[in-house]
């Protein structure tokens, strides 16, 4: 019999490849071939008009091929690049230019791009372009971009890209009659996914079949496909893209193209030299892309038990440079927000500001975690206001489990209502109370106290849309050795996506696990797909996947069952072989991929077996009319709407009454993402969330001047938690509430870790020091700062 | 101007490699463009994520902050010369599989070279010495946690081996 693998700890193929060094990233693509090396001239100021740039001293150096800037590019690439997702409340959306045209906004925005023999020599060259500058005021940080006396855009009044509102009810009618209200002002600063691996782009032109391909460490290869031949002037057809392994991208990797995936093909083919282009640490802080610097102003009203009657939250959100990306983060942050709640009324509304910094797009958690602060320090600081406990009043507003699927009367980041298909929010919260020991808190709290330690609790609640459209496909091909060939478009950048979705495969035909092969993100193998983002691939992909599957079955029990001269019902597939239930009658599945094939030659032994003389009934057509040769299923996953896992987190931490240092105690996580494909790889997303999360509570920032310099633009200055800064173990218990709205049942898990850690600590830190907490990421300084003002403020 | 290029004889993973290379090559480059060997990645450039560690006549370093002219003769190990013969898993390699030590993997070759010499130092650590073996790499998949967990079971595996 074979063992059910969905819902098991199957070990990670994908493992095998790079513990032995053997992985694939794109630095590593053609190595030990000709290959020339790209580097990039970037702007060091963070805003100013070009004057003059002279390249007259690059050529000079010996090993360079060629530079460019944008005077040189030529057609769609003289163009700006695109606006991936527009909307109609982004009146004033702006992109950059491939290479900067007359102007720079932010530092590190691309002026000029080199192609030597070695990277080494391309950034000597880089060395000697001069360029003249007219220097503009720079707009950094949103008090500035709101004051608007310095414009980024000149042609973008107030700095304003977008203004979107929406409503569900009315809000302000009923704070203004609510029995209690109150105020909140609550920021977030900037962070950034930092995955390891940085961008990196490499392409070979073929000049003999008039042919590119494209090797990049992105987060959708069919968005970069379109990206590329649209630019290039070259037809889908022509255009391969390949995604390699990827060493990590948190979102960062789904903006697409950087200027330096449409200029990589463009000299590889102007050179006729296949190129690379390898970002270093700098370039990835100061020219890819930031996220989470929010400003929100909240006006709530309420009842005596704390139940939400009127929610009106105004935010700010700090756009960068350009809105390549469109509004999706502050749309998510605008509907999340509302977690598992349902505020009888409420109304969001947000400006997206442009400034002269690095551009925003999503990182893990896509405006959710600021959604979450939002709304759970309202909710402590409506306890706190009603001298309630925190739980009780969240509880109040909780939606019940016999109210889904349910419906917030907005629209979400797909265009789609905001509908909850399923979830049960109190028996989480259960769940939470009991995995960090909610209710022993005050005796514990009591014991530090007597020991003169100061120890404080948080929990925070989040609702996640995952899996979002439009669709995902896959195909799936049994090839005459019995081996299944899988393949689906969107691209992996660790999250085990050959494992897990083996593990479906290998369920829904019936073959060992061995014998399935995944492959993701290669144009070539499927060339419809989105890409990966939003917790989506375990939705998508692997609904596609079970789909095909399903359907490739279909097909060998039809062959099968003309083979064995049985009926269909009484056939089953274990380990690889179709069986007549309860005899000895059987074929396996290579076989049964060799007669759905009819040939006319033999190639091997096997498919002496599926030519003229030897199989099929003379009097009819060798294939069927309506049928097609070859053991293949195809099927595409396109829901409705996206799928909502939830969860709870809950952190106990310990501040030093002398130097305000903030260690973890306790971290706990319960969480519901509907059925676990595969528990192991989900646990590890949350543990690697988490971590992402402790790092923007506590240590990340991006900290820039006020002339627009990154001033922490190193790994040695961001400050990235090693082991020493998370917690020791994370408690995590599930919840698994299917998803209506796929055959699998399942929901997304990739960001859960990571969004309500500004939330939970915040909470925690607030409960210790008994000072609101109205800002994150706080330090052991800013806290120090905060005792101390609030020392002064206390009589 | 051309630069000067240096042959220089780098020994990695138990074989010869002579490399023509101007005096300003990075080890790391080297190992990875010159020799082939592309486990070895380059996560920061400036010495501070650790996934570049080799061994160094047995030492942990960072292959991005030495220059491949100053390690002639020395013998080199990467996450390559790991793999035992047989083309068997070693202990830290099977114990990151077995823990699910590893996501996305590129800072992994980083994490099992450091642990390999951490591991001949101290074959029996304590958690916190654990945790302390492993304290100077980045990881941005894990949160560490499986890491700890996967230095605690490769001392085991080595002992079950033994």
């Amino acid at each position: 019999m074979t063992t059910k693998l969905f819902g098991t700890k199957v070990p990670r193929v994908e493992d095998q490849r790079f513990l032995r060094g053997q992985g694939r990233y794109a630095d590593d693509v053609l190595v030990g071939q000709r290959v020339l090396h790209a580097a990039v001239l970037r702007s060091p100021h963070a805003h100013a008009r070009i004057l003059d740039i002279d390249v007259s001293g690059v050529l000079d150096v010996e090993g360079v091929h060629a530079v460019w800037t944008h005077e040189d590019l030529t057609g769609p690439m003289a163009e700006p690049l695109p606006l991936l997702i527009p909307h109609p409340a982004l009146t004033h959306g702006r992109t950059q230019f491939a290479l900067a045209k007359d102007e720079v906004n932010y530092v590190g925005e691309a002026i000029a791009f080199v192609v030597a023999e070695d990277r080494y020599v391309a950034e000597d060259a880089v060395g000697r372009i001069r360029v003249d500058y007219d220097y503009l005021p720079p707009v950094v940080g949103i008090p500035a971009a709101r004051a608007a006396t310095a414009l980024v855009h000149e042609d973008v009044p107030g700095n304003v890209g977008a203004r979107l509102e929406q409503e569900n009810g009315d809000a302000r009618a009923a704070i203004a009659s609510a029995p209690h209200t109150l105020t909140l002002d609550l920021t977030i600063e900037r962070s950034a996914c930092q995955p390891l691996e940085g961008r990196a782009t490499v392409a070979r032109w073929d000049p003999d079949i008039d042919r590119m391909t494209v090797w990049t460490s992105t987060q959708t290869s069919t968005g970069v496909r379109g990206c590329v031949a649209a630019k290039l002037d070259l037809d889908l057809g022509q255009v391969d893209v390949i995604t390699p392994d990827v060493g990590g991208g948190f979102g960062v990797k789904i903006n697409h193209p950087w200027p330096e995936e449409l200029l990589v093909p463009m000299a590889a083919r102007a050179l006729g030299v296949p190129v690379k282009y390898t970002e270093d640490r700098r370039e990835h802080f100061i020219s890819s892309a930031h996220e989470r610097g929010q400003v929100h102003h909240v006006e709530v009203g309420f009842d005596d038990e704390g139940r939400i009657l009127g929610l009106d939250v105004e935010f700010w959100h700090d756009h960068g440079a350009y809105s390549p990306y469109g509004l999706i983060v502050p749309i998510i942050t605008s509907t999340q927000l509302l977690g598992p709640y349902k505020p009888a009324n409420y109304r969001v509304v947000f400006e997206s500001l442009f400034t002269n910094t690095v551009m925003v797009t999503p990182y893990r958690g896509a405006g959710r975690p600021q959604g979450c602060f939002v709304m759970e320090r309202t909710m402590d600081a409506i306890a706190a206001e009603l001298g309630k406990g925190r739980t009780e009043v969240r509880s109040a507003n909780f939606i019940q489990p016999d109210e889904f699927p349910f419906d917030q009367g907005l629209i979400f980041q797909d265009g789609r209502e905001l509908e909850y298909d399923s979830g049960d929010y109190p028996a989480l919260l259960d769940k939470l109370k009991a995995l960090v020991g909610w209710d022993e808190f005050p005796a514990f709290r009591a014991e530090m106290a007597a020991e003169g330690r100061r120890v404080g609790i948080g929990l925070a609640c989040y609702v996640e849309g995952t899996g979002v459209g439009p669709y995902e496909g896959a195909h799936v091909h049994i090839e005459t050795s019995g081996k299944v060939k899988v393949a689906t478009g969107l691209t992996t950048q660790g999250q085990g996506h050959q494992t897990a979705f083996a593990q479906i495969v290998a369920d829904a035909l019936g073959v060992p696990f061995d014998h399935v092969e995944i492959v993701t993100g290669d144009t070539r193998r499927m060339p419809y797909a989105v890409g990966t983002f939003a917790s989506r691939a375990a939705v998508m992909s692997g609904s596609a996947i079970h789909l095909a599957a399903l359907r490739t079955r279909e097909k060998v029990l039809r062959i099968a069952a003309d083979a064995l001269e049985a009926d269909e019902a009484d056939l089953e597939i274990v380990d690889g072989v179709v069986r007549v239930k309860g005899t000895e009658s059987q074929i396996d599945l290579g076989t049964v991929a060799v007669l759905s094939n009819p040939l006319r030659y033999a190639f091997d032994e096997a498919s002496k077996a599926a030519t003229q003389f030897a199989v099929g009934d003379p009097g009819k057509p060798p294939v069927a009319e309506g049928d097609e040769p070859g053991l293949e299923g195809k099927d595409f996953y396109s829901p409705e709407r996206a799928t909502f896992a939830s969860g709870m987190h809950a952190v106990i931490v310990e501040t030093d009454p002398e130097t305000a240092e903030i260690t973890i105690l306790k971290y706990a996580v319960v969480h519901d993402c509907g059925h676990l494909i595969n528990p192991m790889i989900v646990e590890g997303q949350i543990h690697g969330g988490v971590a992402q999360g402790v790092g923007g509570a506590l240590y990340e920032r991006m900290v820039y001047d006020e002339s627009g310099q990154l001033l922490n633009a190193s790994f040695m200055d961001f400050l990235m938690p090693y082991v020493t800064e998370v917690p020791r173990g994370i408690d995590i218990d599930h919840l698994e509430t299917p998803s209506p709205l796929n055959p699998l049942g399942i929901k997304g898990a990739g960001e859960a870790g990571v969004i309500p850690s500004a939330a939970v600590f915040a909470a925690a830190i607030e409960d210790a020091e008994g000072i609101t907490i109205t800002a994150m990421p706080i330090s052991p300084s800013e806290l120090f700062d905060l005792r101390r003002q609030h020392q002064e403020e206390t009589p | 101007m051309s630069e000067e290029i240096h042959d220089v004889r780098l020994q990695v993973n138990g074989a010869s490699h002579t490399v023509q290379v101007p005096a300003r090559r990075l080890l790391s480059d080297a190992l990875r463009h010159d020799c082939g060997l592309t486990g070895t990645h380059v996560g920061c450039e400036h010495g501070v994520c650790g996934s570049c560690t080799v061994l160094l006549d047995g030492r942990p370093v960072r292959s991005c902050l030495m220059l491949a002219v100053s390690a002639q003769d020395a013998e080199i190990t990467t996450v390559e010369g790991l793999t035992e013969a047989g083309d068997v898993l070693s202990p830290v390699q099977q114990a990151f599989s077995d823990c699910h030590g590893l996501q996305c993997g590129f800072c992994t070759p980083g994490f099992l070279t450091t642990i390999t010499a951490g591991l001949r130092d101290n074959p029996d650590p304590t958690e916190d010495e654990a945790r302390d073996m492993i304290g100077g790499n980045l990881c941005r998949c894990t949160g560490y946690q499986n890491i700890v967990s996967s230095v605690l079971r490769a001392a085991e595996i080595t002992k079950e081996r033994a």
